[in-house]
């Protein structure tokens, strides 16, 4: 069976300084990956390759099969970073169209509709996103990530901050998304709540991959355990 | 034929933003308002000779009051981190840039085609004689300034000194477009026909414009992508 | 090996400014209608074909780093560009110094002077948005973007400001045509070219040396704050 992600012999440096060092990993389809790792470990850096917003100084990366800048595999993938990345100047409604047009789905109009209903944003459709609470604004980044049914679903840190709602918004998703089958990968501090979500691990110490493989029983009793046996400990 | 619909969208995000807070448009206009202001101090405002260098005086103008608008142009995508979520998006770079490069055309022209009539009233100039030749003109100058303004809108957007490198590299990329723009204008004003000499200046900005765009749409991407 | 390449082309080229310079101020007679002060295009003419030719060797190498992203080839554009920057200046300098003497005037509206200072303006941006910039790869994929735009313009900036200035007649530097030079003249300003040709690539050819190492500390102090 193909990966749905194939991270082949990665480097990427900042000028002379290797933020990742041969970091190799397949990702299976259908698979919920959390990605661990220190602060500059290098988990932004992979995630930021993986949705094409940065290439890789060597090494490859394919999604499906395809590189990940091509145009079919970002239709394909849903990205959601530290940054909400939704337009306060402009309304609930007119952010989904836009990115509903950009993604170049069928009926943009009618699918920001409905993403407005299912968020419960529908009585606020007109309202500018500035105007929103924290919690509506997280809504609306969840549904803008989400919208073109991306069957690659790539987080950074989606649990830092998030209100109570939006949490649960985001949770619906997440197990409609592997319902569908679709892969997903999520680089976290929040070690428990991403082991219960999370089919696999991977941890990222100082670059390198430290360690990919199925989550097991003892990391959800104890997040920390991991940490232990392959990392440098926090 | 998807291209097209992208940049739409993004030309379309980008003025209904503008358009909704006027941030830029405002500062712009008023901008060149001060300019046409300071001009009359500069020289005489009533002097037959204004003719002369009333090309020079209006580029001027427009090229100022264009840094206003262009600094917004990229720096309007960090908020959020938007620049990350469109680059993310299907949508090519340079579809991307077409789509900036039209909005910031627009406003550009919006705010030229205020200032143009402005000065006329202020330094009693006609310039109405050759008003089609000198719309084109204007746009074509326009797009250049546009296309320069975008591009190193995009290549000092993750800068420290985003708003003071930006004139630093546009003005001097500028000069041939602006000296063909500022040759065209005064002749246009002073009533010469597009003829002659003129056509020699028709191509130099034409030129321009079809260098730098195309250049643009090439390295966009290499821009935008680390 | 390299550092004793280095140092055989600072002597040579230390040795022939020296010869040079003997043959311009002691050996060559005064000009009969200039005087003495005919003497700075020796320094004017060499410094304007090297920081001509300087944007466009480095327009190459920026090439050639944005295909293969070797970081060398970044440190051999940016040293270019700072040398022919620093060379435009050199030219400007003695030229309005010439001006002041000969014409009376500091600056003309001429079209290669103008067409110089454009040049020295475009690479002045360049340096500037390169100071700006704190990591490595941003500031060389960056600058190599903005050396192939700006090597583009230059040639438009020439030939637009030779069509604009020709339209608005003004003094025109006709003086410095090499066909009326004495055999003597001619040879001591091809050899200060050669001289300066070589001071150049010396200057580059240190500049990449000291940019390397610059790399190397950032990146040991990227590794220190990651440990």
């Amino acid at each position: 069976m193909s990966a749905s992600i194939a991270v082949e012999h990665v480097w990427k440096y900042f000028g002379d300084f290797p933020a990742l060092k041969d970091v190799s990993l397949r990702i299976e389809p259908g698979s919920c990956v959390a990605l661990l790792g220190r602060n500059g470990a290098g988990k932004t850096t992979l995630l930021r390759i993986l949705a094409g917003l940065s290439r890789p100084s060597q090494g490859a990366v394919r999604v499906d099969g395809r590189d990940s800048r091509e145009e079919a595999t970002r239709r394909r993938v849903g990205v959601l970073g530290h940054a909400i990345g939704i337009y306060d100047e402009l309304s609930a409604f007119e952010n989904l169209r836009l990115f509903g047009e950009l993604y170049g789905l069928d009926r943009p109009k009618d699918t920001a509709l409905e993403w407005l209903e299912r968020i419960g944003l529908s009585a606020v459709r007109d309202g500018l996103a500035r105007e929103f609470s924290r919690g509506m604004r997280q809504r609306l980044a969840l549904a803008r990530a989400f919208l073109h049914q991306p069957s690659v679903v790539l987080f950074d840190e989606p649990f830092t901050s998030l209100d109570d709602r939006a949490i649960a918004v985001l949770q619906q998703l997440l197990s409609e998304a592997r319902a569908r089958g679709a892969t997903i990968v999520m680089s976290t501090h929040q070690i428990r709540e991403a082991m219960e979500l999370s089919s696999d691990v991977a941890l990222i110490s100082r670059g390198k991959l430290a360690h990919a493989g199925p989550r097991t029983a003892e990391m959800l009793a104890d997040p920390g355990w991991l940490y232990r046996q392959y990392g440098d400990g926090q | 034929m998807r291209f097209l619909r992208q940049s739409w969208s993004v030309a379309a995000k980008d003025l209904r933003s503008e358009i909704r807070t006027k941030e830029a448009l405002n500062a712009s206009l008023s901008f060149s308002l001060v300019i046409l202001l300071l001009f009359s101090f500069a020289f005489d405002p009533a002097a037959e000779q204004i003719r002369d260098f009333s090309g020079g005086l209006l580029w001027m103008v427009f090229a100022f009051a264009a840094a206003l608008i262009l600094n917004r142009s990229f720096a309007r995508e960090l908020e959020n981190d938007c620049l990350d979520m469109l680059l993310a998006s299907p949508v090519p770079p340079a579809a991307l840039f077409l789509g900036k490069v039209s909005a910031n055309f627009v406003l550009l022209m919006a705010v030229e085609l205020i200032a143009l009539p402005v000065f006329g009233i202020f330094y009693n100039v006609n310039w109405g004689m050759q008003a089609a030749s000198l719309v084109l003109v204007t746009a074509l100058g326009t797009w250049a300034l546009a296309v320069i303004g975008t591009m190193f809108s995009a290549l000092t957007v993750n800068l420290r000194l985003r708003e003071l490198m930006l004139p630093v590299l546009v003005y001097p990329m500028m000069i041939p477009a602006l000296m063909a723009s500022i040759q065209l204008t005064t002749d246009l004003i002073a009533g010469q026909p597009l003829a002659g000499d003129s056509f020699l200046w028709l191509r130099v900005l034409v030129a321009f414009n079809v260098i730098f765009t195309a250049l643009s749409v090439v390295f966009v991407d290499t821009v935008l992508l680390g | 090996m390299r550092e004793k390449i280095l140092y055989a082309l600072a002597a040579i080229a230390a040795a022939l400014l020296v010869y040079n310079m003997n043959q311009i101020f002691l050996v060559l007679p005064d000009e009969k209608d200039q005087g003495a002060i005919y003497r700075i295009i020796f320094i004017h003419v060499p410094v304007a074909f090297i920081s001509l030719l300087g944007p466009f060797a480095a327009c190459v190498f920026s090439l050639m780093y944005l295909s293969g992203k070797r970081l060398q080839w970044d440190r051999a554009a940016s040293s270019m560009i700072e040398v022919s920057w620093v060379f435009a200046t050199v030219n400007l300098a003695t030229g309005m110094i010439w001006a002041r003497i000969i014409w009376g005037i500091w600056w003309t509206w001429d079209p290669r002077l103008t067409s110089m200072f454009t040049l020295w303006l475009l690479f002045g941006g360049y340096l500037m948005m390169r100071a700006s910039i704190q990591d490595t790869n941003q500031r060389a994929r960056l600058s190599a973007v903005l050396n192939i735009f700006a090597a583009v313009n230059v040639v438009i900036v020439y030939k637009s400001i030779e069509w604009w200035r020709t339209q608005h007649p003004g003094p025109v530097l006709t003086v410095r045509d090499g066909g009326g030079m004495a055999p003597g003249m001619e040879q001591a300003l091809w050899l200060n070219f050669l001289a300066f040709a070589l001071l150049a690539a010396v200057i580059v050819l240190v500049r990449m040396r000291q940019q390397s190492v610059e790399q190397e500390i950032e990146a040991m102090r990227r590794y220190a704050h990651a440990l």
